[in-house]
């Protein structure tokens, strides 16, 4: 690691303040669990760490009644992955958040790594990793798509990005609506999750659409109020490993049939990716096992396998399908 | 002269019995120093610079800067400008610093500029490959005709990739010079006394003036024989510096270049008459494990075919040369043929397990211990009733099925020689320069020396990982255990003839009349007539009596030999590929065992290796800059405790094993899980998945190309 | 943070803990003023009465380093004064300033579990955690669970069971262990995999540690009923969970 000087702050303004915009000269430490590989790797040399976790009043779920009926949920960025999967409130509107969080890596990482961490955490993709730069381009080619990509895009992969976003709970809370306070010099704003994430178009440019300097305080999730919310992930290992591919689906129900659905899909694109066409496709529809399977079908449509990764075409498929299986509380295919 | 000979199974008090290792709670407390864990006064740390490049010519090097950082206490350059880089992460020059950061600050300050040159690192084509070493065929009686004549036959393709050792403990040293030309080295390594030697040669010195010591050790499974030139550049360093420079690699090194087990690839044709009788083999292979190539699995493995055509290719490739990995060779050999063997049975449409005992006659001298084995394993299975022929029928997506292995190998015990001293106190004390790799050579030494001396285990002392004591082999090969158990057993015993020549006057009879039991020297026809240990010490006055034993000698203490079987319970979702281990059974036998616990957590934990590597294990090579891609946990994927299933192990012992003597048993458990588990995900899904590991990608590949992959109508 | 008030319980700065005054430092003074490992103690001393650690000041906040820092840790139950980088993280200040080495260093980027400590009684990669960030907080080791011929429950199941060839793994096991069934003394099969699902072994002992984990849910079952009056205690066992300590605040 490369030698660095480390601030406390107690408010989001120091925070803030201690940051400043230039992202090589520092950088914000939450759990640890992804900056600290990265910072040993040199992937990150920040000659400042703002440390965040004695900022107050990022710890936690906590209720907030609006005007409409239910309360929407407010969860500190800073709210560890192992907390949240234990979190009451947050199970009873939406277990299947709790459980994800639960399942995300083991249990040393779920006691560090936090929300925002999770969510803004970096690429898993080896070549990132192994030093060759986000997009991993030599002699301006990409070495992913010459090289070895069995783990890598399959969905929003027209180049030059081939990674795949790596967290666990985004899908999920994209489904369930969740939106992030972010908080810079400029003062806080809001914004979709799911606008959060971008795809980088040149290296040097981030996977997302934070602001220099800023810090994601917050994810706000509206009230359940009967949405129907699930995910399955493809995971090779039961012990400590990514997702293969995974599938996040939230439904409003009216009856058996689908009033609106949102499909995102995890681990593979360069952001969580929402399957425009399996939602519309859902619509309207009463949800069976085919139909689950002819939305996997469509979520995968326009997927463009690379020289080594077509098995997690069907993956996604699959995923699509056992999570609408799951969120409509239908019986597995055959059981 | 000495008649050594195992004690009568009604005289063994504590082999063969189940007892924990004696280590094992400086172990679990954290109190147990590995050489990771030293820090001697005023120790460096060393660190290597690696090449990045899989093939490069260096061009320059400049170290100035480096070696004028203040703390940076000593800098080498190991391979200098004008070398020719065969592999990624190959050393290039070493430093030795105050601390760990300032010696990473150091290699950062070297300028190194490389003349790339072209690699070659997958290797599962060879077709592709740009030089290829063929092997002579090896013909036995006439596999043309032999296969003409033959009434069902399949051909495949099989093959597995490299993998990596993956030690915990990475490997490295601490040397320390404490004169001109003497030096002490902390090594994590399998041959404490043979190392001293490699040190003596590196460095020039005499080898009696070397001192290796290995008190513990974090693993080594092949790859840890050789003083390798880190080990040199650590000695170098110490020297240049003056003071004690501890080197170990960092997981990126040691995944890379520290272990690694040769892939192979196999076309194979075999034919059988339609009651399953073997008649015909034919098949050629080809491996890589680095510049030097691979060596030839054991093709066909166990089943001496009796018409037969082998032959074997080695492909040099760009890779950091291959180690012995744990049964060198017959992981690959085993699955490479039972995959072939098992397509052959399914096409004769015969029960796996019937087809292995029907060609049990030619299985050589083991086919009895197999017989017996097959009948054990299939008991604890339940195989007869619940294997079904390829293609679970049932319902649902998630299938199961049932596969079949066994294995064999050697583990005659190695040249041993082990000094027993009994102090004036009474406590015996055995000094070997073996090491203890966590098989519990500890507890084995201690148990035969109790054992043979009639003394509780904690009247005795086990002293070993240090090369000042009587020259043992290295541990690999299943090797140790018989020749540190023979080695002590003759020791011992020459001990007592020793000793019962000066006390059977004292009491009154001849030696041959005496016996060592129950901690007394005494007449084994009037046990009530005896001598304690310190009565019988005191006939020798102030000198502790001392004995050596040396394996090999005249009786059969350890022999060679052994046989075992597997049998895995798999299930596997046909639509994402992910296989699931259920149950694994194991049958192993090794001779006479000294520790039933840790023989059997010989067992487990080779299964439990072979199942990782089966199920999730590649060492996967960039083929865009020939570098190792999966150089941590989280990318090389091996096994966790969630992943391996329900494990049975059952070790055959007693009349018809135990008269063999003391055999190896590290080695033959990891042979059988791949076959077995791959042959199993075929018995459940109705289609080979060919190539290891069994990963989603593999299986549904496979599903897909026999068209049989669950498939929706698109929309 | 909650911590804070806290550090009135402990001995005054430089240390009063035995620990404190060790010869820590392995390579001369020159390694901590240089490159950082650590000063020694006498030099911490006079760096202290001289204040030259002393923070920055922006935005009202301390600005600790990039040079060594005094440290406060907490671990097994004593105070232990450091100076340390920011950078240095647990594992390292534990295994080469304290020489417990019980913690391993295997992968170094917190995906092997060989170095899992209890840090305020929850498991953590140490490798991945910045020692400044937890001063004040309780870490728990293994050498605290209990040394040869005094060994905790949970260690003397894991000798008995033989769950442990090479070694090297176990500690991050045990202590991975000890966390579980501090949060569920009676662990099912599937609860065991689930909290040893951090942690990875080589020479394949999870079969014994299966049978250690339940043993030693056992044996503390049979204990605690035993000394049911008096207050529960385990090795291991650490208060109940509160928010985490934090540097410098």
């Amino acid at each position: 690691m490369q030698p660095f000087e480390l601030a406390s702050p107690k408010t989001r303004e120091q925070a803030v303040r201690l940051r400043g915009t230039d992202p090589a000269q520092a950088t914000f430490l939450a759990g640890g669990s992804d900056l600290l590989g990265l910072m040993k790797d040199r992937i990150e040399t920040p000659g400042r760490v703002v440390y965040l976790k004695g900022v107050g009043g990022l710890v936690g779920v906590r209720s907030e009644k609006t005007e409409k009926s239910g309360g929407r949920l407010r969860i500190g960025a800073l709210t560890t992955v192992d907390d949240l999967s234990a979190d009451a409130a947050l199970g009873f509107e939406y277990a299947a958040i709790t459980a994800a969080a639960g399942r995300v890596a083991g249990p040393q990482i779920r006691n560090v790594a936090t929300l925002g961490g999770n969510l803004l955490q970096r690429p898993r993709c080896w070549y990132f990793r192994n030093g060759f730069g986000l997009l991993a381009q030599r002699d301006g080619k990409s070495m992913v798509v010459d090289g070895d990509n069995r783990y890598h895009a399959i969905l929003g992969n027209e180049g030059p990005a081939y990674f795949v976003q790596p967290s666990t709970l985004a899908p999920l809370l994209i489904a369930a609506g969740a939106q992030v306070v972010l908080f810079g010099s400029q003062g806080e704003r809001w914004l979709d999750l799911e606008r959060l994430y971008r795809i980088p178009k040149a290296e040097g440019e981030r996977e997302h659409d934070l602001r220099p300097g800023e810090m994601l305080t917050e994810v706000v999730l509206p009230p359940a109020a009967g949405r129907k919310l699930a995910s399955y992930e493809v995971r090779q290992r039961q012990t400590l490993d990514w997702s293969l591919a995974t599938a996040a689906v939230s439904l409003e129900m009216d009856g058996a049939k689908v009033t609106r659905a949102r499909v995102i899909l995890g681990q593979v694109a360069p952001v969580p990716w929402v399957a425009t066409e399996a939602e519309e496709l859902l619509k309207g529809k009463t949800l069976d096992h085919d139909l689950a399977a002819k939305a996997g079908e469509a979520a995968v449509a326009k997927a463009k396998a690379l020289s080594q990764n077509k098995y997690k075409i069907q993956l996604a498929r699959v995923a699509v399908k056992r999570a609408l299986i799951a969120a409509a509380g239908l019986t597995e295919e055959g059981a | 002269m000495v008649d050594y000979f195992w004690p009568e199974a009604k005289d063994r008090h504590l082999i063969g019995q189940r007892i924990s290792r004696l280590d094992g709670p400086a172990k679990a407390s954290g109190r147990a120093k590995y050489t990771y864990d030293l820090l001697p006064q005023g120790m460096l740390w060393g660190k290597i610079l690696r090449c990045p490049h899989a093939h490069a010519k260096i061009k320059s090097l400049d170290v100035s800067a480096a070696e004028k950082m203040p703390g940076v206490k000593a800098v080498r350059v190991i391979q200098g400008p004008g070398t020719e880089i065969q592999w990624a992460l190959d050393e290039v020059v070493g430093v030795a610093a105050t601390s760990e950061a300032l010696a990473e600050e150091a290699l950062r300050a070297v300028k190194v500029e490389y003349e790339v040159l072209p690699h070659f690192v997958n290797e599962a084509n060879l077709e592709k490959a740009p030089k290829v070493d063929a092997g002579a065929e090896e013909v036995v009686g006439d596999p043309d005709a032999a296969m003409a004549a033959a009434e069902v036959k399949i051909k495949g393709t099989y093959g597995m990739p490299p993998v990596a050792h993956n030690c915990m403990e990475a490997h490295g040293q601490i040397c320390e010079w404490t004169g001109p030309d003497t030096l002490n080295a902390w090594c994590s390594t399998q041959a404490v006394a043979g190392l001293a030697g490699q040190f003596a040669e590196g460095l020039g010195i005499p080898a009696a003036n070397v001192h290796v010591v290995t008190d513990y050790m974090g693993g080594g499974y092949g790859s840890k024989f050789s003083v390798d030139r880190w080990g040199i550049e650590c000695a170098k360093l110490a020297k240049l510096a003056g003071a004690p420079v501890k080197l170990m690699l960092d997981r990126r090194a040691e995944i890379t270049v520290a272990g690694d087990r040769p892939s192979a690839y196999g076309e194979i044709e075999v034919g059988a008459k339609k009651d399953g009788t073997l008649v015909a083999w034919s098949s050629k292979s080809w491996a890589s494990g680095g510049p030097g190539g691979a060596g030839n699995p054991p093709i066909p493995y166990i089943f001496q075919v009796p018409n037969r055509r082998h032959k074997h290719s080695s492909v040099p490739t760009n890779r950091a040369s291959a180690r012995a990995w744990r049964a060198p060779n017959h992981p690959q050999g085993a699955f490479l043929t039972f995959s072939a063997l098992d397509d052959l049975a399914a096409a004769l449409g015969m029960n796996p397990l019937d087809f292995f005992i029907q060609n049990l006659s030619i299985t050589g001298q083991l086919e009895k211990v197999y017989r017996e084995e097959l009948q054990v394993a299939d008991d604890l299975m339940g195989w007869r009733q619940r294997w079904h022929p390829r293609g679970d029928s049932a319902k649902g997506l998630v299938k199961r099925g049932l596969g079949l292995s066994i294995h064999t190998w050697g583990g005659r015990g190695h040249r041993s020689n082990c000094e027993v001293t009994v102090h004036p106190d009474g406590i015996a004390e055995a000094k070997i320069a073996t090491q203890d790799l966590g098989t519990g050579t500890r507890t084995v030494i201690a148990i035969v020396l109790a054992d043979s001396l009639g003394l509780p285990l904690d009247g005795v002392k086990v002293s070993l990982g240090d090369s000042r004591y009587p020259a043992s082999g290295g541990s690999g090969g299943s090797t140790t255990v018989g020749g540190v158990s023979s080695s002590t057993r003759r020791a011992a015993q020459n001990l007592l003839a020793t000793l019962f020549e000066k006390a059977a006057p004292e009491l009154g009879v001849t030696a041959k009349d005496l016996e060592a039991a129950e901690g007394k020297i005494r007449v084994k026809s009037e046990p009530g007539k005896s001598l304690s240990w310190r009565q019988a010490l005191a006939l020798f006055g102030q000198t502790p009596v001392t004995a050596t034993g040396a394996n090999p000698g005249t009786g059969d203490l350890t022999s060679s030999g052994v046989g075992g079987v597997q049998m895995a319970d798999v299930s596997v979702d046909v639509e994402t590929g992910v296989v699931r281990v259920n149950k694994m059974v194991a049958v192993q036998d090794c001779g006479l065992i000294v520790d039933l616990k840790t023989a059997e957590s010989q067992v487990y934990g080779g299964m439990i290796m072979g199942i990782s590597a089966a199920l999730s294990e590649e060492k996967v090579l960039d083929p865009v800059t020939g570098q190792v891609l999966t150089t941590d946990f989280e990318a090389y994927k091996m096994a966790g405790i969630a992943d391996v299933g329900e494990l049975v192990v059952r070790m055959m012992t007693g009349p018809g094993y135990d008269e063999r003597g003391v055999i190896g048993v590290g080695e033959p458990p990891v042979v059988s899980p791949g076959p077995a588990m791959a042959n199993a995900v075929a018995n459940a899904i109705g289609v080979r998945v060919p190539f290891l590991p069994l990963s989603p990608r593999r299986v549904l590949d496979a599903l897909e190309a026999a068209g049989t992959a669950v498939k929706k109508e698109t929309v | 943070m909650a911590r804070d008030g806290k550090r009135d319980d402990l001995p005054e700065l430089p240390g009063g803990s035995g620990l404190s005054r060790r010869d820590f430092l392995r390579g001369g003074a020159v390694a901590g003023a240089l490159g950082g490992a650590g000063l020694l103690a006498g030099e911490m001393l006079e760096a202290a009465k001289k204040n030259a650690h002393a923070p920055r000041i922006e935005a009202g906040v301390e600005v600790w380093g990039p040079g060594p820092v005094p440290m406060r840790l907490r671990v097994n139950d004593k105070p232990v004064d450091l100076m340390l980088e920011p950078r240095t993280t647990l594992l390292d200040a534990l295994r080469d300033e304290l020489e417990l080495t019980g913690a391993k260093r295997v992968c170094d980027r917190g995906t092997c579990g060989a170095c899992t400590v209890l840090v305020d009684g929850d498991p953590v990669y140490a490798c991945s955690v910045l020692a400044i960030t937890v001063q004040y907080t309780p870490i728990q080791t293994v050498e605290n669970l209990g040394r040869p011929g005094a060994l905790g429950a949970l260690q003397t199941a894991f000798v008995e069971n033989d769950a442990q060839q090479c070694g090297f793994c176990t500690p991050g096991f045990v202590m991975a262990a000890r966390a579980l069934l501090d949060h569920n003394p009676n662990p099912t099969l599937k609860d065991i995999h689930h909290g040893l699902s951090g942690n990875f072994c080589r020479c394949g002992t999870y079969a014994g540690m299966r049978q250690a984990v339940l043993a030693a849910a056992a044996a503390e079952a049979a204990d605690d009923q035993k000394d049911d009056k008096k207050e529960k205690k385990k090795d291991g066992g650490e208060p109940p969970k509160e928010p985490k300590g934090v540097a410098h605040g």
